[in-house]
């Protein structure tokens, strides 16, 4: 079944229009040898936090990278305040786009603020040395995330959790318009994942970006997201607010295990439980 | 709290380590086979001395060898720190890509020959640098780019058969030829001209300072590639010139002196545990700490069993494991 149902966006183009600024993703396609992406479209506007879940292998992670500018679709584009960012020179895009994605540990320890620090990159310019203001950005970033205690620590040394925090730190000190986590959440413990994601919905909406997040995690989706865009086997099946995609025969049907989805007592959000046969 | 490195902090550790190198090559010229006082030294530089020997002592036999070692040193100190970059290998040394092995083996191909190409045994160990660098550059590629993964292994493969092709060649020579070879493979610094020194000096000098253009893009691949992509870094461009960089130092050190072993691979680590791992303070502290490091190596080598020498290999190699091993252990711990 191809099913897209975008009830809160008519049109991209007229929300385009009244808004002025925001993310498009306009019909991308990928081919792999094994694997095909069909052709995918949304909208965020700014200060929205918008989630692609879905089954593993259902093109998730391709999707976060070509909508990072990164990897170059088959075909349709991603435009991100009317740029196409597949034809930015890399570093004006990096000055836009902050991706940050599973990384393996490094060999070489740096101190968490240095690590944070290199966020700045894509703005140094041609000077080899940092300015006062990337600093700021440096110490604004760190402290968003809590991480001005650790500062000093060396990236080896702190647990995974919070090596996590420092990439979305280092990400935020780019100061994008678009953020794109891939699995942000995934070795935090409740109490961060619920933090962060908050976090992000905060400063989304505070710093005028858009923030993009792949996960696994349905509730948290539910709970924090704006908007979700479910995937499974390459198409997208259903996009728009969790009310909408989470519907119990829907998810069963995609994650091939019988779910049940009611209401969170607390927040009015949906709520995903698994059935036991 | 970490302060990022500003240019004032570049400038005061060049100077103080350019002050610390003006010490160590005065102390170098003063001591050899014949000690002399400093100031000795200074008049034998200046030509005054009251001993005509003092100033051939001093300007032409130990000078240029100073100057060697120091250039020498320099340059496989940066070419060091550059590729532990590249690769993101704190293992990678000057030589993992095998330009050191095309080097020797040019070498040891212009001392068979003999006569005049045996002569200009640096011109054609450059020649062997230069193809082993671009054999491996096309081998290391990967969809139109260097990979680092790939390029270790093309190097170490090339390295790897290349000793075995020298290994054969030194079966050919006679046995008086082999000891020279062997001097040479150690490392040698005690032939050296001054065209020699007059190559050498601008293009180690550039070729540092053309890599210090790269530094805060090395600092930022050592997060990774794909990281350093979504950075804004041209991954593809950096790759490619901190390589031809990295190998030109390496191919001119090592076809005027052979394979001096440890330095590339220690300084940089030393360097680290100073400055820590930004390339900006980092560069600089390998330059001018590797050139201190071999002049003192040389002086050793020259000193310790005078007026016999040591090769200046085996000097770095005897005091570079033990201090390879107190790295290890520091870092384990």
């Amino acid at each position: 079944m191809n099913l897209i149902s975008d009830t809160r966006h008519p049109t991209p183009d007229t929300y385009v229009r009244e808004t002025g600024v925001c993310l498009r993703v306009e019909d991308v396609t990928y081919h792999y040898p094994h694997f095909e992406l069909a052709a995918t479209s949304f909208v965020a506007p700014v200060g929205e936090l918008a989630a692609i879940i879905g089954p593993n292998g259902s093109g998730k992670s391709t999707l976060l990278e070509i909508v990072s500018g990164h990897l170059k679709p088959r075909s349709g584009a991603v435009w991100l305040d009317g740029l196409d960012l597949h034809h930015l020179p890399p570093r004006e895009r990096a000055r836009r786009v902050g991706l940050a994605r599973q990384e393996a540990p490094l060999l070489f320890s740096f101190e968490v603020r240095d690590f944070v620090r290199q966020g700045r990159h894509p703005h140094l310019g041609r000077s080899l040395f940092e300015s006062p203001e990337d600093e700021r950005w440096v110490e604004w970033a760190l402290e968003m995330t809590q991480l001005t205690s650790l500062a000093d620590r060396r990236v080896t040394e702190i647990s995974g959790g919070e090596f996590q925090r420092a990439v979305l730190a280092r990400t935020l000190a780019q100061r994008p318009r678009l953020v794109l986590l891939d699995e942000p959440t995934a070795n935090l413990d409740i109490g961060y994942q619920i933090e962060m994601l908050r976090l992000l919905r905060q400063l989304a909406a505070a710093e005028n970006f858009v923030a993009v997040i792949v996960t696994h995690e349905l509730n948290l989706a539910a709970e924090l997201a704006d908007y979700l865009v479910l995937l499974d086997a390459g198409r997208c099946l259903c996009q728009g607010e969790p009310e909408q995609v989470l519907q119990s025969e829907l998810l069963s049907r995609v994650f091939r295990t019988p779910v049940a989805v009611d209401r969170n007592p607390s927040s009015g959000r949906p709520r995903v439980t698994w059935v036991a046969p | 709290m970490t302060l990022a490195v500003t240019r004032r902090d570049v400038l005061t550790l060049t100077l103080a380590l350019v002050a610390g190198l003006l010490v160590v090559g005065l102390g170098a010229l003063a001591l050899g086979g014949v000690h002399l006082s400093l100031g000795e030294v200074w008049a034998g530089l200046r030509g005054t001395a009251a001993q005509p020997e003092a100033s051939t002592i001093v300007r032409e036999i130990r000078l240029p060898r100073i100057l060697l070692a120091m250039l020498v040193g320099a340059a496989l100190a940066v070419s060091g720190t550059a590729l532990q970059a590249l690769l993101r290998n704190p293992l990678a040394d000057p030589y993992v890509l095998g330009i050191s092995s095309g080097a020797a083996l040019g070498a040891i191909i212009a001392l068979y020959v003999g006569g005049r190409v045996a002569a200009a045994s640096p011109l054609v160990a450059f020649a062997g640098a230069l193809l082993t660098t671009a054999w491996v550059y096309l081998l290391g590629r990967r969809a139109g780019r260097l990979a680092s993964y790939t390029l270790v292994l093309a190097g170490v493969i090339t390295a790897s058969f290349l000793s075995a092709v020298i290994l054969f060649v030194l079966t050919l020579l006679s046995t008086r030829d082999v000891r020279g070879i062997a001097f040479w493979l150690m490392g040698d610094l005690s032939v050296v001209t001054d065209m020699q020194l007059r190559i050498l000096l601008p293009v180690v000098a550039l070729g540092i300072l053309a890599l210090y253009a790269f530094a805060k893009d090395l600092n930022v691949l050592l997060l990774g590639e794909e990281e350093a992509a979504h950075l804004g870094v041209n991954v593809a461009r950096v790759q490619t010139a901190v390589f031809l960089l990295a190998s030109l130092l390496t191919g001119v050190a090592v076809s005027v002196s052979g394979a001096i072993g440890y330095l590339g691979l220690l300084v940089p680590h030393l360097g680290r545990m100073v400055v820590g791992n930004d390339h900006r303070t980092l560069l600089p502290t390998a330059a001018l700490g590797g050139a201190i490091v071999l002049t003192l190596s040389d002086t050793l080598a020259r000193t310790v069993v005078a007026p016999a020498e040591l090769p200046v290999g085996a000097v770095t190699a005897v005091a570079g494991a033990p201090v390879f091993i107190y790295l290890l252990r520091r870092a384990a711990g």
